[in-house]
């Protein structure tokens, strides 16, 4: 059986550089709070690939077991909830990922994975910076080469999300 | 344009039923714990009825039900059975507008893919699969002079299917042939966001099933979703969705040492060679320059909803400019507008939160620095379409790093970026978590030979995209899947092996 997630070892991306990689909105932490309530401790594992795809999938802690071949983008603290919610994703997604940060935040909707809170009639839902430093690690964030961007356009400076926490 | 009358207004076709419980064992049940939920229409986002919330006392039933049919379905000729899927074939035939506005008032879809492929494919794919069950055979092995193996085919009992909203028919339809046809019985559950069309399917072929060969169960993942998976009477789990419920899936179906297959998405490549643009012997647009355009543009198809959405056009140098203005107009002469009108080529997103998440991804795209070609925003069509979930076609350009050159954004988007040679595209072709799908178009045969053989991914459409003949398998590469879809080969997924070693000799081993 795997570990717990407490139980894991720190490869954890965020602890080596102290960058903050994951974050919610007070309206994704409402949420969290009230599936606490209904399903104890929970966890996020990220999404790819079709339909529901690309989505943050909620699921109470140890449902979805994670193993090597994941990471630990962060422990989120919430107000009013005893334990923080580890999000996870896949290191080969991470790979794609990293440069950027990611606000879990949360819409009207439905969704169709085996997410917690799709019941409601809501669904969470990731937004996304850049990370100040262009970030860190990732194998496939820095795969671009010269001139392949066709005249890229500047970078604007991110939008900041809706409150993080 | 002609425009079909939306379900509920007069003139209709087909109406919705206002509500609509749990199929099981050939009629419709109640929830056990009573509870629905509200289905709207991504046309204008109102519902238009409500489905039975089901949990693990109603996957239970359908499972009961399901196993009391198996036997005797199993059981029958694979020519009987054969002609009731034939049945089903010709009973959809001769309702297909009528499904059709079905499929489109649902999902969002325009009518004129759906009349034109989802449904004409569903009905094919019975067909295709009642041929199928006819001609395959066993076989016979030689062991020695006294001693035959035989191997014959044998259902595996009862499936689970849970099926995705971007072609709630036809994926429902690619799943359930091959399982009816293999001599299973079958448990389904269709998408939280598209879970009435297949009911109204139901409502056209019911008279045609021995009741509890096919149920369907309604609700969501973690409530019905979870027991069906998980269920130790469910002999295989078919899937078709993304990477972390699949392996969520693969999970609970380990707990009960069951197979899986899993169709789990892509972002596939579209690669688009010099000699595309090198037309007549003047260098002039001909037919298939044409033919290409459009191979472009079908990132638009079904909205992008598609699991092999060409959503990655990778352009050679030499033509890159042109190619890349020419798919632009191309693109900006999509029509979009009501799905039930029938010369729109692009309708609704299928859910709100969909509309959200590709908006997300159109934001991160800017701040990554590509460039917004054209589209790039929510569509505002307003009148009747107002509260719909509507996106401007969008090509955007940029590099293969960006993340929207790397997920599955599931819209009508498209990430442009230019190679150099071979090798280049090729290596950009792969740099991708996915492997599902994917476009060549040369006019160089050996270099479309050399392209589909690099690529890796399950489907190579080479000087084509989008089509889906049930005679040609389809499955992914890496994180796309396990496991394929259509072709004769997918009886194989629905069926044991039965191995019978026959000695025909009097003789003893003499070892004991």
């Amino acid at each position: 059986m795997a570990p717990s997630e407490s139980e894991r070892p720190a490869a954890v991306p965020q602890s080596a550089d102290g960058t903050e990689r994951v974050a919610l909105t007070d309206g994704a932490a409402a949420l969290v709070r009230r599936l606490t309530e209904r399903h104890g401790p929970l966890m996020f594992h990220q999404s790819g690939g079709c339909c529901d795809g690309s989505s943050p999938m909620c699921f109470a802690r140890g449902e979805f077991r994670t193993g090597e071949s994941d990471v630990l983008l962060g422990e989120l603290t919430v107000d009013g909830v005893a334990e923080p919610v580890g999000f996870w994703m896949s290191a080969g997604q991470y790979a794609y990922w990293s440069h950027t940060h990611l606000t879990v935040d949360v819409v009207p909707g439905r969704g169709s994975g085996f997410s917690l809170e799709a019941p409601d009639g809501v669904r969470f839902l990731i937004r996304s910076r850049l990370l100040d430093d262009g970030g860190a690690g990732g194998s496939g964030a820095d795969a671009g080469k010269p001139g392949e961007a066709a005249e890229p356009g500047g970078v604007p400076e991110p939008d900041a999300p809706d409150r993080p926490r | 344009m002609s425009r079909y009358a939306a379900p509920g207004s007069d003139g209709a076709l087909m109406n919705y039923l206002p509500r609509y419980d749990h199929w099981i064992g050939g009629s419709y049940v109640a929830p056990k714990q009573g509870g629905y939920f509200e289905n709207p229409t991504p046309v204008n986002g109102r519902t238009f009825t409500e489905v039975a919330r089901g949990t693990a006392d109603d996957v239970e039933r359908a499972v009961e039900a399901a196993h009391a049919a198996a036997g005797a379905w199993g059981r029958k000729p694979p020519a009987e059975r054969a002609e009731v899927l034939n049945k089903i074939a010709q009973r959809m035939e001769d309702h297909l507008q009528e499904l059709a506005v079905a499929e489109s008032w649902e999902n969002g879809k325009p009518i004129r893919e759906a009349l034109a492929a989802d449904i004409p494919l569903a009905i094919d794919h019975f067909r295709y699969f009642a041929g199928a069950i006819r001609a395959q055979e066993g076989s016979l092995s030689e062991i020695d002079e006294d001693t035959v193996a035989y191997h014959f085919h044998e259902p595996l009992g009862v499936v689970g299917q849970i099926i995705p909203w971007n072609f709630p028919l036809l994926m429902a339809v690619w799943k359930l042939a091959p399982a009816l046809a293999a001599g299973n019985a079958v448990v389904l559950k269709p998408a939280e966001q598209t879970p009435a069309s297949v009911h109204y399917w139901m409502s056209l072929v019911a008279d045609l099933l021995p009741p509890g060969v096919v149920n369907i169960v309604n609700g969501f993942g973690a409530e019905a979703g979870k027991p069906l998976a998980a269920h130790p009477r469910i002999a295989k789990v078919a899937f078709t969705g993304e990477t972390t419920t699949g392996r969520l899936i693969m999970q609970y179906a380990s707990e009960n040492l069951k197979p899986v297959t899993l169709e789990l998405g892509g972002k596939s490549p579209n690669i688009f060679f010099d000699d595309v643009s090198r037309g007549g012997p003047a260098g002039e647009a001909d037919e298939f320059y044409d033919k290409a355009l459009e191979g472009f543009t079908l990132f638009a198809l079904n909205q992008g909803e598609v699991c092999t959405c060409p959503s990655r056009a990778l352009i050679q140098q030499g033509h890159y400019r042109e190619f890349l203005e020419a798919g632009v107009a191309r693109t900006e002469k999509i029509v979009q507008g009501h799905p039930l009108d029938t010369d729109t080529m692009v309708g609704a997103q299928a859910s709100n939160d969909q509309l959200q998440k590709i908006l997300s991804y159109l934001d991160i795209g800017r701040q990554e620095g590509a460039k917004v070609l054209t589209g790039g925003q929510q569509a505002e069509l307003g009148g009747e379409l107002e509260g719909g979930y509507y996106v401007q076609p969008t090509i955007l350009e940029g590099s293969n790093a960006m993340r929207v050159f790397q997920e599955e954004i599931f819209g009508p988007v498209v990430s442009v970026t230019p190679f150099s040679d071979f090798d280049d595209a090729i290596g950009i072709a792969n740099d991708t978590l996915y492997g599902l799908g994917a476009g060549v178009w040369t006019r160089d045969a050996a270099t479309a030979y050399r392209a589909g053989r690099a690529i890796q991914a399950g489907r190579v459409w080479t000087n084509c995209y989008h089509a889906y003949p049930a005679h040609a398998a389809f499955g992914g590469y890496k994180q796309s899947g396990i496991g394929r879809e259509n072709h004769k080969m997918m009886l194989d997924h629905y069926q044991q092996t039965k191995n019978l070693l026959v000695s025909y000799s009097p003789k003893k081993l003499g070892l004991f």
